[in-house]
C-alpha cells in the first residue's frame, strides 16, 4: 500500500495562510459586501439581544390615549393603532421574520440541494421520477400551495417553515441538478472515481464544492424573497397569529392608517429593505470571495 | 513468459443507444508483464481511452457495455467483481493519469487535500498528520515544493498540474498505472520532462504501466511492448525491436510511420494514410483497415484476417499468412 519512509520531506518555506484569513482578504476587497456585512452585524447583534435594547413588555402594552403619535423621544418609532411601541414591534418582529426567513432558506436548501444533486448525478430513472414530480410540486401556484399548506396544519412558526420549505425547495434541485449535470461529465469527477471516491463522496466533496458559489448566491437572495413571501402571507392572514409582532404582519396593519400615520408603514417596510439589502450585498460579496478562480 | 499483471482476453465493447450500436473495442487481447510497459497506439477513436477505461470499469453507465471477454488483474477478472470491491482497487492497485490537467483537478480544492483523498479513501487508520507527511513525500517525488500542498490547482502551471495528477495516480503505489495520453496537452519540453519523471518513477516503484498515446516517439522511448491498434482491434503487437526494427509490419503501422515527419531525410515528402476511419457503427466485413490499405487484396475485403504469430510478434493481416498468400492474387499498388 504505502511506504511511509521512501522520501524525506522538504521544510515548508512557505508561510501557512489559513483559509479563512484568505477568504477574508478577498471579501474586504469589495466595499459593498463589507458595508452589507457591518449592517447585517448590527441588524443580527440588536434583534439577538433584543432584550438589552427594549423590553418585551413594550410589545404589548397597549396606551389607547396615545395611539398613531409620531416618532418622539418617548417612542423612538411613533406607536401604532392600540397605542403600542412601533420600535419595540419592529425589533421583536425582526426576530420572528427573520428567524422564519433564514431557517426556511437553510432548510429548503439543503433538501433542494440532496434532491437535484442525487437527480444530477445518477441521472436516468432516478432524474426522472425526481424532475416530474417537481413538475407537479411546480405546476400549482406557490401562493396557493402555501396558503393551502398552513390552512390545513394551522398558522404557526413551526408550519409556515414547513410551507416555506416546501414552496421554495423546488428552486434548489432545478439549479443544483444543472450544475451537477455539468459537472459530473468533468475530468476531475473522473480522475475522483478513478481514485476510488465513492459517488456519496463525489457529490459531497467534488460536485457541491463547485456549485457552492451559485447555491450561495441563490440563498441569499431568498432570505430577502422568503421574507417578502412571508410578509405577503401575513398579510392574508395566514402568518403568525396577530398579536405576534412580525413585519409583515406590521404592513398589513399600517395599510389603515397610511395617510394619517405613515410611519407605521415606513419603519416596518424600511427594515425588510434595509435587511434584504444588506444580506444581497454580502452575498455577492461571499460569491466571490468564496471563489478561488479570482483569487489574486 | 513472466508473470502477468494485466491480461485481457477477447474484450468486446460497445457503446449502446436507441439509434445506434458503437462497436468501440472489437476482440482485443492484451498482456502486460509486471514491471512491464505496454504502449497502445492508434489513432482518435480507434478504441484505446474505452479500453482503459473498461480496465477501470469506468464505462459511462448507461451507453458502455462490456459484451464479451475477460481483464484479469493479478490472476483475478475484475468483470466479475462487486462496483464496491472495484472500488478498493482503484486508485490503489490500478491508478489512472488522464489526458489534459487543466482539467483533471478539482478547482475549489487544494493539491494538497486531493492528493491525500485516495490515500485516506485506501488507508482508513491514517491519522491526519500522517496522510499529511504522506502528501509532502508524494509532491517532492514529482518535484514539487510540499509547502505548495495548500495552494489550489489554478495557481500552478499546465506541466506542474500534470506532475500533480501523477502525484494522485501514484499516491497509493498502484501495481498497474494507466496514462491516457499523459503528455498530449503539454508542450515539448514540459512533455520530455514529465515523459523522463514517469518512467523514473515506474523504474524506481517498479510499476507496470499501459502508456496509451499516439505518439511514436513516446512509445520508443518509454515502453516495452507495443499494441497498435486501429477501429477496435489490435492490428499488430509485439516488442518495441518487433514493431520499431523488424521486417515485417502491418500496412497500417507503415502508414503510420509514414505519417511522421523524418529530420534525416528532408526531401521525402509525409505520406498519409488516405482517408478515415471506418464507421465504428458499420465496419466493414472483411479487414477493417482494407478500404484504406495500400496493399489491399481481394480476399481483404471478404474474410476477417485472423492473428498470425511471429514468435513475440503478432500481426493481424493476410499478407502474413502463408497459406492465403499462395491463392491471392495481387492488386493493384494502389
Amino acid at each position: 500500500m504505502v511506504n511511509m519512509t521512501s522520501v524525506e520531506t522538504e521544510k515548508d518555506t512557505f508561510k501557512k495562510q489559513s483559509q479563512f484569513k484568505e477568504i477574508w482578504r478577498r471579501f474586504k476587497k469589495n466595499k459593498g459586501a463589507v458595508i452589507g456585512l457591518i449592517i447585517l452585524a448590527a441588524i443580527l447583534l440588536v434583534l439577538i439581544f433584543a432584550g438589552a435594547v427594549v423590553s418585551y413588555d413594550m410589545v404589548a402594552e397597549q396606551n389607547l390615549s396615545g395611539k398613531l403619535a409620531s416618532p418622539s423621544g418617548e417612542h423612538l418609532f411613533g406607536t401604532d393603532a392600540y397605542g403600542r411601541d412601533v420600535f419595540a414591534r419592529v425589533i421583536y418582529g425582526g426576530r420572528t421574520s427573520l428567524g422564519i426567513a433564514v431557517l426556511a432558506t437553510i432548510s429548503s436548501c439543503i433538501v433542494g440541494s440532496a434532491l437535484g444533486a442525487i437527480a444530477g448525478y445518477f441521472g436516468g430513472k432516478v432524474d426522472s421520477i425526481i424532475s416530474r414530480s417537481l413538475d407537479i410540486f411546480m405546476s400549482i401556484p406557490d401562493i396557493l400551495f402555501t396558503m393551502a399548506v398552513v390552512f390545513a396544519l394551522g398558522a404557526n412558526f413551526k408550519n409556515l417553515l414547513i410551507a416555506l420549505t416546501l414552496a421554495y425547495f423546488t428552486n434548489y434541485v432545478k439549479l443544483v441538478r444543472s450544475q451537477v449535470l455539468n459537472l459530473a461529465d468533468l475530468e476531475y469527477v473522473e480522475a475522483a472515481k478513478a481514485g476510488g471516491a465513492s459517488s456519496a463522496r463525489i457529490i459531497m466533496s467534488h460536485i457541491i464544492p463547485n456549485a457552492m458559489g451559485v447555491i450561495i448566491v441563490n440563498t441569499t437572495l431568498n432570505v430577502s424573497k422568503i421574507i417578502l413571501y412571508e410578509s405577503t402571507l401575513s398579510f392574508l392572514g395566514l402568518g403568525m397569529p396577530p398579536p405576534a409582532p412580525e413585519w409583515g404582519l406590521m404592513l398589513a396593519e399600517a395599510r389603515e392608517f397610511m395617510r394619517t400615520a405613515p410611519h407605521l408603514l415606513i419603519f416596518p417596510a424600511g427594515a425588510i429593505v434595509l435587511t434584504a439589502c444588506s444580506i444581497n450585498l454580502m452575498g455577492d460579496g461571499l460569491r466571490d470571495a468564496l471563489d478561488p478562480h479570482l483569487k489574486s | 513468459m513472466s508473470e502477468m499483471i494485466l491480461d485481457i482476453n477477447d474484450l468486446k465493447v460497445v457503446y449502446k443507444t436507441d439509434l445506434e450500436t458503437v462497436k468501440a473495442v472489437n476482440s482485443i487481447n492484451l498482456k502486460i508483464g509486471k514491471g512491464k510497459t505496454l504502449g497502445l497506439v492508434g489513432e482518435t477513436g480507434a478504441g484505446k481511452t474505452t479500453t482503459a477505461l473498461s480496465i477501470m470499469r469506468l464505462l459511462p453507465e448507461r451507453t458502455g457495455k462490456i459484451l464479451e471477454g475477460s481483464i484479469e488483474f493479478d490472476g483475478k477478472n475484475l468483470l466479475d467483481l462487486l462496483e464496491e470491491d472495484m472500488r478498493k482497487i482503484r486508485g490503489d492497485k490500478i491508478a489512472m493519469v488522464f489526458q489534459d490537467p487543466m482539467s483533471s483537478l478539482n478547482p475549489v480544492m487544494t493539491v494538497g487535500e486531493q492528493i491525500g483523498e485516495s490515500i485516506l479513501l485506501h488507508n482508513e487508520g491514517l491519522s491526519k498528520e500522517e496522510v499529511d507527511k504522506l502528501v509532502e513525500q508524494k509532491l517532492s517525488m514529482v518535484g514539487i515544493l510540499p509547502s505548495r500542498k495548500i495552494e489550489y490547482p489554478h495557481q500552478f502551471s499546465g506541466g506542474m498540474k500534470q506532475r500533480v495528477v501523477i502525484a494522485m495516480a501514484l499516491a497509493c503505489e498502484p501495481e498497474l498505472l494507466i496514462a491516457d495520453e499523459p503528455t498530449t496537452a503539454l508542450d515539448v519540453t514540459i512533455q520530455a520532462q514529465v515523459l523522463m519523471m514517469i518512467k523514473e518513477l515506474r523504474d524506481s516503484h517498479g510499476t507496470s504501466m499501459l502508456m496509451i498515446t499516439h505518439d511514436l516517439g513516446i512509445v520508443a522511448k518509454v515502453c516495452d511492448d507495443v499494441a497498435v491498434m486501429y477501429a477496435g482491434e489490435i492490428v499488430e503487437s509485439g516488442t518495441v525491436e518487433d514493431i520499431f526494427l523488424g521486417a515485417n509490419h502491418h500496412p497500417y503501422t507503415e502508414g503510420l510511420f509514414g505519417s511522421i515527419p523524418n529530420l534525416v531525410s528532408k526531401e521525402r515528402r509525409l505520406t498519409p494514410i488516405l482517408g478515415l476511419m471506418p464507421d465504428p457503427t458499420n465496419l466493414p466485413e472483411g479487414c477493417v483497415f482494407a478500404p484504406r490499405c495500400k496493399k489491399r487484396m481481394e480476399i481483404c475485403t471478404k474474410v476477417h484476417p485472423e492473428s498470425t504469430v511471429l514468435g513475440t510478434h503478432e500481426l493481424r493481416c493476410h499478407l502474413f499468412n502463408k497459406d492465403i498468400e499462395k491463392e491471392m492474387e495481387v492488386k493493384d499498388g494502389n
